[in-house]
């Protein structure tokens, strides 16, 4: 990363710590004059938006811990204490709750722009991989952050989801109770979920900074797709890209703030806002938003496969939906990463947009038919894009001609350029 | 190929949206609810502090009996955005409840006039104690009931609310339950201890009895004394229990909307200065 650096220190206090340890050269390398594609679209300011709501939700959960109380007795009166008592204890905890589905959906659009402008291709699929790792942490994170508050939907999701493991042939049960810490969800369970959920934001931050890491060795792909010929083709990242994603945080913080001051409960259930309750199951049990097309997947093999149980069948799908992403560079054998230049695998992508988007509403959907008979027509298209589309289409499609370099595609210079 | 495809994409899209949005309003999940009127509603909501005054005397006067408020202290009746009693009304109010406390030097526990720092004591000492004085059913605490229901609201309502900042289906739900005690209809068995109300969110019947009726609760500020105006003004006290901070929170999210949108508006021109020279 710091090979880019031109950085001279000036001063005897920069000199003296850069012939010890070059931090100061290496943040410059990477962050002030490291040579960025010109190009770059806003689709590309969300890995930046991402990171922002990470320190957001590191600084209210640690301001949250302050007054929380992981215990199943006092849980969920220690919130309402920080909603009603705590100065800005409001504040704090609707930034954090809401911040968890604008991480999600600041990352949801970062993959998708990943997709759609083949960032996974060589020579960057480790940064993809790291990404696909971030994001199954993600999940783990706001799985178990929402069950701190110990409420209804906290306890039976958590109830649900650890129920999974049960599936596993043999060890399954021991498994569960493993996990429980007993043999229900109770105290135990909340206290290891609280432990975790504060370890895992750090690990989570660890390996964002390999992932910037991993993509500054290649340095950023590009909506054109083809890398930096020559110095016409990038500007140093600060000012233009700094001042672009600055700009570009300002505006989804006024997203942001419309939910957490306007609508802080709209993305959450009303259901945990009634205290936990083992002897009373809610009528549906449903996870936060950004994990229903997952939940849609779980639900969708509602029948034995040979010797597989449906309900392992179901883990298995879903596991699957996740870790076949791990794979997607190795499973789209075309060469042209930007789908600008793609007709066909473009009106595929976009179609598995709308794949994605539909599970997720079937996944809110109580686990009746039609709904069952949709969740699978879809979990097919959702598999089918990978194992079939990607694969078979790389072979077949005749791409448009991509310009020579980035300067040319953005002076016009080819045919019908983006 | 191209435009086939994307036609079939629509074709597909308008096909899989249909049947399935179809049968979820059909089914109708849950009471339909009616919007209500609120003037904690939309960015620029505010409670009405002689609304939510009446609201308690509701709560106090009919809903005390079984339900309790656990999570509201006497003191956050005389606190800014809510119901704007006096400091020594909020003293003399607490006064007149009995509040256990203890233990003593002695080791026993003792009886104590209320001070504004006290919670509201619930009206049963456990939930075995209220199940056995209800016929089995169990009054639920009320501090957080406005924001703990909310009927289902379907598509594409759903993501319309996002635009029209609906927040109000807690209050919104509880009006329609407390006003929605009917005559059973003709085929529809109500079972012993149970009343008819199609307002309610799991089931058509509740164990509790219709606890509202005109002229039950004396107002002093001449609003009319009828159930639907006793049902408005628990509702949004209820609102202000569930959520006591939401006036400073609108009022903070409008200075902070009106300082991002400055800040965004100055940190365009300035990206569009330093980008001037550069095509892209």
């Amino acid at each position: 990363m710091a090979g880019h650096s031109t950085y001279e220190p000036q001063n005897a206090g920069a000199k003296w710590l850069e012939r010890r340890l070059p931090v100061l050269s290496l943040v410059h390398g990477s962050f002030v004059a490291f040579p960025t594609p010109k190009n770059l679209n806003y689709w590309w300011t969300f890995g930046g938006i991402a990171f922002f709501v990470l320190v957001v939700q590191l600084i209210t959960g640690i301001v949250l811990v302050m007054h929380y109380t992981p215990n199943d007795a006092l849980a969920f009166a220690s919130v309402e204490h920080i909603m009603r008592d705590v100065n800005y204890g409001w504040l704090m905890r609707y930034l954090h709750s809401n911040g968890a589905s604008m991480f999600f959906f600041a990352v949801y659009i970062h993959i998708f722009r990943g997709m759609y402008y083949g960032s996974y291709k060589e020579p960057r699929e480790i940064a993809w991989i790291l990404g696909v790792l971030l994001f199954f942490l993600m999940v783990l994170t706001a799985f178990m952050g929402y069950v701190l508050p110990w409420g209804q939907m906290s306890l039976w999701g958590a109830t649900v989801i650890t129920n999974l493991f049960s599936a596993v042939p043999v060890v399954g049960e021991a498994i569960t109770t493993w996990l429980w810490g007993g043999f229900a969800v109770g105290n135990p369970t909340l206290n290891r979920f609280f432990s975790l959920h504060y370890l895992l934001p750090f690990v989570i931050l660890g390996v964002v900074m390999l992932h910037i890491w991993a993509f500054h060795v290649a340095g950023n792909n590009n909506p054109v797709g083809v890398d930096p010929k020559s110095d016409k083709d990038t500007v140093p990242f600060h000012p233009y890209y700094t001042l672009k994603d600055l700009f570009a945080i300002v505006v989804f913080m006024i997203l942001f703030s419309w939910f957490v001051f306007y609508l802080p409960n709209y993305l959450g259930h009303a259901d945990n806002y009634i205290p936990a309750n083992p002897m009373v199951t809610p009528a549906h049990i449903v996870p936060e938003w950004f994990l229903l097309p997952f939940y849609a997947i779980l639900r969708a093999i509602t029948f034995d496969i040979g010797p597989i149980p449906s309900k392992l069948g179901g883990v298995i799908a879903m596991g699957g939906a996740i870790a076949i992403l791990f794979v997607l560079p190795w499973l789209d054998t075309s060469k042209v990463r930007s789908a600008n230049y793609r007709p066909v695998y473009r009106f595929f992508f976009w179609l598995f947009f709308f794949t994605t988007i539909m599970l997720g509403w079937l996944g809110s959907k109580p686990a009746e038919q039609p709904y069952i008979a949709w969740i699978q027509f879809f979990t097919v298209l959702y598999f089918a894009h990978f194992l079939i589309v990607l694969p078979v289409l790389g072979l077949i499609e005749t791409p448009r001609k991509v310009p020579d370099s980035i300067n040319d595609a953005v002076l016009g210079k080819s045919s019908d350029a983006a | 190929m191209k435009n086939l495809m994307f036609k079939s994409a629509r074709a597909l899209a308008v096909v899989a949206g249909l049947a399935v949005a179809g049968p979820a309003l059909a089914a109708g999940e849950g009471p339909h609810v009616e919007k209500q009127p609120w003037s904690f509603a939309g960015p620029f909501g505010q409670f009405d502090k002689a609304q939510l005054q009446r609201g308690f005397q509701v709560y106090q006067e009919v809903c005390s009996a079984c339900h309790g408020l656990s999570y509201v202290a006497f003191r956050n009746l005389a606190e800014e955005g809510g119901p704007g009693f006096s400091v020594d009304e909020v003293k003399a109010l607490a006064a007149e409840y009995s509040i256990e406390d203890g233990p003593d030097s002695e080791g026993e526990m003792f009886e104590r006039d209320g001070k504004p720092f006290d919670k509201f004591p619930s009206p049963f000492p456990n939930e075995q104690a209220a199940r056995a004085s209800n016929n089995g059913a169990y009054p639920p605490d009320l501090s957080l009931m406005a924001k703990a229901r909310a009927a289902l609201r379907g598509f594409p309502w759903f993501v319309l609310d996002v635009a029209t900042q609906y927040q109000e289906n807690g209050p919104d739900y509880l009006y329609g339950l407390l006003t929605g005690y009917h005559e059973a209809p003709e085929g529809v068995e109500v079972p012993e201890g149970q009343y008819y109300n199609p307002g309610f969110i799991s089931g058509s019947t509740l164990a509790m009895a219709p606890p509202l009726s005109d002229e039950l609760v004396e107002y002093s500020d001449g609003s009319p004394m009828t159930v639907d105006q006793y049902a408005r003004d628990v509702s949004a006290f209820l609102m202000w229990t569930a959520e006591p901070h939401l006036e400073s929170r609108k009022r903070i999210g409008f200075g902070v909307m009106a300082f991002l949108i400055l800040f965004a508006s100055l940190l365009y021109f300035t990206k569009r200065k330093i980008w001037r020279d550069v095509d892209h």
